[in-house]
């Protein structure tokens, strides 16, 4: 689950670092209100779940609470990469003097903790990891004893020469680590960690991932969940044990596990279809959950036809078959549906599914080559 | 011959008396599997389907000799349960539950390489070696004892394709899902390593998808390491982009984890890539 930046910097500051005084706003006047409180210069910073705000003019420098007012008003309600802006931060500008950057992510490949640190910090950050990796200082986390403060230490040497920084420096990397294992985050980050011309430091932006698996042991940070609209629904469909993702397309599809729904979608692309969603109804689905499958699908105005692509494993085909044939008799579903079934109890489904008007399909490919053709028509 | 498991694999069943536990355990004696002992605290000298169970594994190792392990565990439970199993000395342990957080992996993963014990998944479907043994929840009837070696991180679309390989005579020699989760005991390489020195395996169809860099990973080890022939298939060429992991994520692994780039690290080292899963039998055969 992804947060925000004010809600990963109140994390930051339990944790104790430095993070430049800040607070939300949703409307121009309540950023006027803040500013005037904060005292200038300050920074009125987009609160949206993707990364590249600055160049999307999601973060505004202004001098006056006047100009918070108005630097609010165009960030409000402005598109970043499909998303719509309905909180600022507006937070103290600091004097930046130098940018580093420190991160922590769950390394799949080491199977640990894993710690970066780059004393070339800022929004170009992934460019010089492609460009000039030896600037990334990375270490590899011994995840019973943790990071040791020596191992900080050597770290905050690469960032930077003066040893009061470092000490500061070690001292913030040792407090992420801290925040990092018991929020659950799959990724911390502060980028810029930035050096004032007086020597202070700083974490002026923040971010943090939590682990999905871990959130039943969070409860205070489920409670920072924020969902768009498109996400609502999925997670409707994820209460009922569906995985859902709405897309363009016209093709509705209802596939069992993950890779199978992936690659089901991948061939409707090859035939020259669109799909117009993800669809996972997982293992061992009731009929109830075949129902629920086929509601969200009529609710999108857009399908045209529906292909179902089972493989029965703890999923058993005669109870998608019964699943089915309950939606018919309780829902008006008035779209053709494809149907591919292999697998548990396959020969009693079909016998299940002959009393119905559905369209069986021999293979995958088959499925898909004829939901495109009728979805056409 | 075959990997990890098959005639000799003597198997303990880590939550019997749930639901899924025992239906499944039921599943595994009808293929053949040896299932000696199941575990449940507190059901201690009860019976699931004539297998005896027992109050912890160490005593079902102790009293029957199971040297395999499979959890039946919900994700609260499943951490202790893979600490207690490789406490135990089972040298293989199955992980089917899912949902358990990355951190406690990391420690667990850890714990068990003090141990010498290999972990397949969580959030696996287990492993088949056809004709042999089955220590999982796939569906034993699609399968057929044959020449090829099957590494998965996908569950049905495995079966998709193995069912395949099946209807084309070529058969799997053994067959394991690794599971879908960032932190995973067994990955693409240590699988290949095992299928390398397996004779009965003549080939291997690695199933991936999107998300982490371990087909690349894999692609690097077949270059160097790996003799036999490869096909690969790649799910969610199409998937939507945009569930980026920040910066660590793409400075970790120097890439996005798309189809697009899988694809392209297996085609610059020889894997023929399949471009839908009925298509991997034919580059198989074409290279066999």
């Amino acid at each position: 689950m992804k947060i925000h930046e004010y809600q990963a910097k109140e994390i930051f500051k339990r944790f104790g670092i430095p993070v430049p005084d800040g607070k939300v706003a949703t409307t121009p006047e309540e950023a006027e209100k803040i500013a005037n409180e904060l005292g200038s210069p300050l920074v009125v910073k987009a609160q949206v779940h993707v990364g590249g705000r600055g160049k999307a003019g999601g973060v505004k420098l202004v001098k006056t609470p006047g100009e918070a007012k108005e630097a609010a008003s165009k960030i409000l309600g402005l598109d970043i990469k499909g998303l719509t802006v309905k909180k600022v931060l507006i937070t103290k500008a600091i004097d930046i003097k130098d940018e580093a950057y420190i991160g922590y992510i769950v390394d799949r490949r080491s199977k640990k903790p894993l710690v970066m640190v780059s004393a070339a910090g800022g929004i170009d950050i992934e460019e010089v990891a492609r460009e000039t990796p030896e600037k990334i200082h990375k270490f590899v986390i011994d995840p019973f004893y943790g990071l040791l403060p020596h191992q900080a230490m050597e770290l905050a040497l690469k960032l930077y020469n003066d040893i009061k920084l470092v000490r500061k420096a070690a001292d913030v990397i040792l407090k992420l680590y801290k925040a990092f294992i018991s929020v659950d985050a799959s990724l911390s980050e502060i980028n810029p960690f930035v050096v004032t011309p007086d020597g202070e430091i700083w974490a002026v932006d923040a971010k943090i991932n939590i682990d999905d698996n871990a959130l039943v042991r969070h409860p205070d940070i489920e409670e920072m969940r924020d969902v768009t609209e498109a996400e609502k629904k999925e997670l409707d469909a994820k209460s009922k044990g569906l995985s859902y993702i709405k897309l363009d397309g016209n093709i509705g599809c209802v596939v069992n596990g993950a890779g199978l729904a992936m690659a089901t979608m991948d061939l409707i692309k090859k035939y020259g279809g669109e799909p117009a969603n993800f669809l996972d109804i997982g293992g061992s689905s009731s009929p109830e959950k075949v129902v629920n499958a086929l509601n969200i699908l009529i609710s999108d105005k857009n399908v045209k036809s529906i292909f179902f692509n089972i493989f029965g494993g703890i999923t058993r085909c005669d109870d998608v078959a019964n699943g089915i044939v309950e939606a018919l008799s309780k829902l008006t579903i008035n779209l053709p549906i494809v149907i591919k079934l292999a697998g548990t109890n396959e020969d009693e489904a079909k016998k299940i599914l002959s009393q119905t008007e559905l369209i069986t399909a021999a293979s995958m490919a088959d499925g898909a080559k004829k939901s495109i053709e009728i979805a056409g028509k | 011959m075959s990997i990890l498991i098959d005639k000799s694999t003597k198997l303990a069943v880590q939550g019997i008396t749930g639901r899924d536990g025992s239906f499944h355990t039921k599943q595994m004696l009808e293929y053949g599997t040896h299932v000696v002992a199941g575990v449940t605290p507190g059901k201690g000298g009860e019976q699931v389907e004539g297998v005896p169970v027992f109050n912890t594994v160490k005593e079902a190792v102790e009293q029957t000799g199971a040297n395999t392990s499979i959890l039946f565990v919900p994700a609260k439970f499943a951490i202790d349960a893979i600490y207690e199993a490789g406490d135990a000395g089972i040298r293989l342990i199955v992980a089917v539950s899912e949902g358990i957080p990355a951190l406690d992996m990391v420690k667990v993963v850890a714990f068990l390489d003090e141990k010498g014990s290999d972990l397949i998944g969580p959030n696996s479907p287990g492993i088949i070696s056809p004709g042999k043994s089955k220590v999982g929840i796939l569906p034993g009837q699609i399968f057929k004892q044959g020449l090829i070696g099957v590494i998965s991180r996908s569950g049905t679309l495995t079966y998709e394709i193995v069912n395949h390989l099946t209807n084309a005579e070529l058969g799997e020699s053994t067959c394991l899902g690794i599971g879908g989760d960032p932190i995973i005991g067994l990955k693409f390489i240590d699988c290949l390593e095992l299928f390398s020195k397996d004779e009965q395996t003549k080939g291997v169809v690695l199933i991936g998808e999107i998300g982490g860099s371990d087909e690349e990973e894999a692609a690097v080890y077949i270059k160097e390491n790996f003799k036999k022939p490869v096909v690969s298939f790649i799910a969610g060429l199409t998937a939507p982009p945009g569930k980026r992991m920040g910066h660590a994520g793409a400075i970790v692994s120097g890439g996005t984890g798309t189809a697009a780039e899988k694809i392209k690290a297996f085609e610059s080292v020889g894997v023929a890539v399949a471009k839908e899963p009925e298509e991997v039998v034919k580059l198989l055969k074409e290279k066999l």
